[in-house]
């Protein structure tokens, strides 16, 4: 990237050494504030913590007991359901998102801005407010009349179509040089064989942004796997944790390592794939 | 539901069909046929397209659709729907329970959204920059908005826990304040709810609004450091005004995410102590999902959804006309 250049305070390019203990102060209490909580989650995970007042920052005796009652309350279960949603919605939707980008960004057709229109509004139709209806949807499927609650399935389908990434994957495959495409039509190429080995490969990046996002929208679903699941044995893990918690006998340690474990996955994303996270963040946000 | 609802694709297209290929071709038969057999039929992006607009259509529209009618049904199951016109929205707007969750919606939405962009703000202005350590301070500060929300809300449960010696009790103790009962009291439970909700914000709103500073013109800063300008007075006349478009975004996604809140409250208080931080869609949840009223949920739902809708043009319309 460019240069150091003016910023707005002008605090991260002090040197003087006021204006370096201000910069120390001013991260560390953003340090304490954002990442405090989550270190205190990480650190009663691992303690013997049996009442809430003992959740702290400050370890006191490494244990596994936490993880180990988890898991005889079937945590594991419900980890192996999150996966198969997420790994599986996450399928459907990057296969939809890209097939869709595709039509939209690489062909003029009739009535295409109906179906740009009918994406965007999608957008506008926030899932809580369709709770209701979707329950009863998914309880009884249009035409095909299949009942999905208590199911997984009932869980990705929904999630399979999603308007930000087949924004994302249209504003990027719109970018892809036309010249490649008609090399390849008069070539003798058709439409599947130009969309596989033309298109797909050159928008990599492109699926790292919404495999990302698509990750991390999946795996903090509430509401939904809150409508479909019927018993525990459909429980996804953020769903479970309001089970273990009303349980009298889970103390707060052991809601804290199941805790743990759900966020860990989406949190170990952001990490590695930072860099598409941002980038979509932004584009997503500020191209509106 | 019928089939011709579930291929709406197919049917406006049949129209503007002939025109559209017509002109893009030039008119010419064989030409058209040749290119056809290369190019693909015209319900070839349609093809592609198909998933999409089927997943649409089941679980967006028809489910869209089906709340509208029901606002207007008594709904019975087994017995099947009676219409009712619109009583369920004289219900739902006479109700004292709705008028006061529509309340603490527009309270709990309005403080998020204002603490939120203002700490945002200030996280982005403290942490803009370059380098490694601020680049890992940054990742730090974020990682609220990956966490999922059902561990946001277990966590701050545990961490408002309402004796002296919770966590954040502890905290309030070391500066000299007394035990606050947090979501367990009915004259900090908004509040509180707030609280997370704004931890779980800012952090979002810092990364967009560090995006937009990075569009604001440099040289305006020199000219203002010439010119004599102080900290604050570049803030305010370079750099706020830099920023309002990312202002009227954040804005825009916050205020909805407000109107729609519903994980958090019911994972914090449900709705309580006393009904205390009852807001719309914990309540049309009951009302659907344990109270079995759907036709009053669904009106209730309808006019969430008219709010959110009102804002997003009201706050465009504002936009354009700023533009100008």
């Amino acid at each position: 990237m460019s240069a150091p250049t003016e910023t707005a305070l002008g605090l991260t390019e002090s040197r003087s050494t006021g204006g370096r203990i201000l910069k120390a102060v001013t991260y560390l209490l953003v340090l304490i504030v954002f990442a405090g909580p989550l270190l205190a989650l990480l650190v009663s995970a691992f303690s013997h913590v049996k009442d809430p007042t003992e959740l702290s920052v400050i370890p006191s005796g490494a244990t596994l007991d936490n993880f180990r009652i988890a898991f005889d309350q079937g945590v594991l279960g419900y980890l192996l359901n999150s996966f198969f949603v997420v790994g599986f919605g996450l399928l459907l939707q990057v296969a939809v998102s890209v097939l869709a980008g595709y039509a939209l960004a690489r062909k003029v057709f009739p009535g295409m801005t109906l179906a740009l229109v009918a994406i965007l509004a999608t957008l506008m139709l926030p899932e809580e407010i369709l709770a209701l209806p979707l329950s009863l949807i998914l309880a009884d499927l249009p035409v095909v009349h299949f009942n999905l609650i208590g199911t997984l399935a009932g869980m990705i389908v929904p999630l399979g179509a999603w308007g930000f990434s087949i924004l994302v994957m249209t504003e990027f495959m719109k970018d892809v040089p036309r010249e490649l495409e008609e090399a390849a039509r008069i070539d003798g190429a058709g439409d599947l064989r130009i969309f596989a080995q033309i298109i797909m490969p050159m928008c990599k990046p492109a699926l790292g942004v919404i495999g990302v996002f698509g990750f991390t929208m999946i795996w903090d679903q509430y509401l939904l796997p809150l409508l479909v699941s019927t018993d525990s044995s459909s429980y996804t893990l953020p769903l479970a944790l309001r089970t273990l918690r009303i349980d009298p006998a889970v103390t707060p340690g052991v809601v804290m390592a199941a805790s743990l474990l759900a966020l860990l996955p989406s949190v170990v994303v952001f990490l590695f794939f930072q860099r598409s996270f941002v980038h979509g963040l932004t584009s997503g946000a500020l191209k509106g | 539901m019928s089939l011709d609802q579930a291929d709406p694709a197919a049917l406006p297209a049949a129209g503007p069909a002939a025109r559209k290929t017509g002109r893009k071709d030039g008119g010419a038969a064989s030409a058209r046929r040749g290119s056809n057999r290369r190019a693909g039929r015209w319900w070839t992006p349609w093809l592609f397209l198909a998933p999409a607009l089927l997943l649409f259509l089941y679980f967006k529209f028809i489910p869209m659709a089906n709340a509208l009618t029901m606002s207007f049904q008594e709904v019975q199951p087994y017995l099947g729907n009676k219409w009712v016109g619109t009583e369920n929205y004289s219900t739902v707007l006479h109700s004292e329970g709705f008028r006061e969750a529509a309340w603490h919606t527009v309270v709990l939405a309005a403080g998020q959204t204002a603490g939120s962009m203002a700490l945002g703000l200030a996280l982005a202005l403290l942490m803009e920059g370059q380098g490694r350590r601020l680049g890992f301070v940054r990742s730090a500060a974020f990682l609220p908005v990956v966490v999922p929300i059902a561990v946001v809300a277990e966590l701050w449960r545990i961490m408002y826990h309402p004796t002296e010696d919770g966590m954040l009790n502890g905290i309030l103790g070391m500066v000299g304040l007394g035990p606050s009962g947090f979501i367990n009291d009915p004259d900090t439970s908004m509040a509180s709810i707030m609280l997370t909700g704004i931890w779980r914000g800012a952090p979002y709103d810092m990364m967009i609004i560090l995006a937009g500073l990075t569009s604001v013109d440099r040289g305006l800063y020199e000219a203002a450091k010439v010119d004599g300008a102080s900290r604050t007075q570049r803030v305010w006349h370079v750099t706020v005004p830099g920023l309002r478009s990312v202002f009227s975004i954040l804005f825009i996604l916050a205020a909805i995410r407000g109107l729609r809140v519903f994980t958090e409250v019911f994972l914090l208080t449900n709705g309580g102590p006393d009904g205390s931080t009852e807001v719309v869609m914990t309540l049309i949840y009951k009302l659907g999902l344990e109270q079995n009223r759907l036709g009053v949920g669904a009106a209730g739902a309808v006019l969430l959804f008219i709010a959110t809708l009102i804002l997003t043009i009201v706050v465009h319309l504002l936009r354009r006309r700023e533009s100008k």
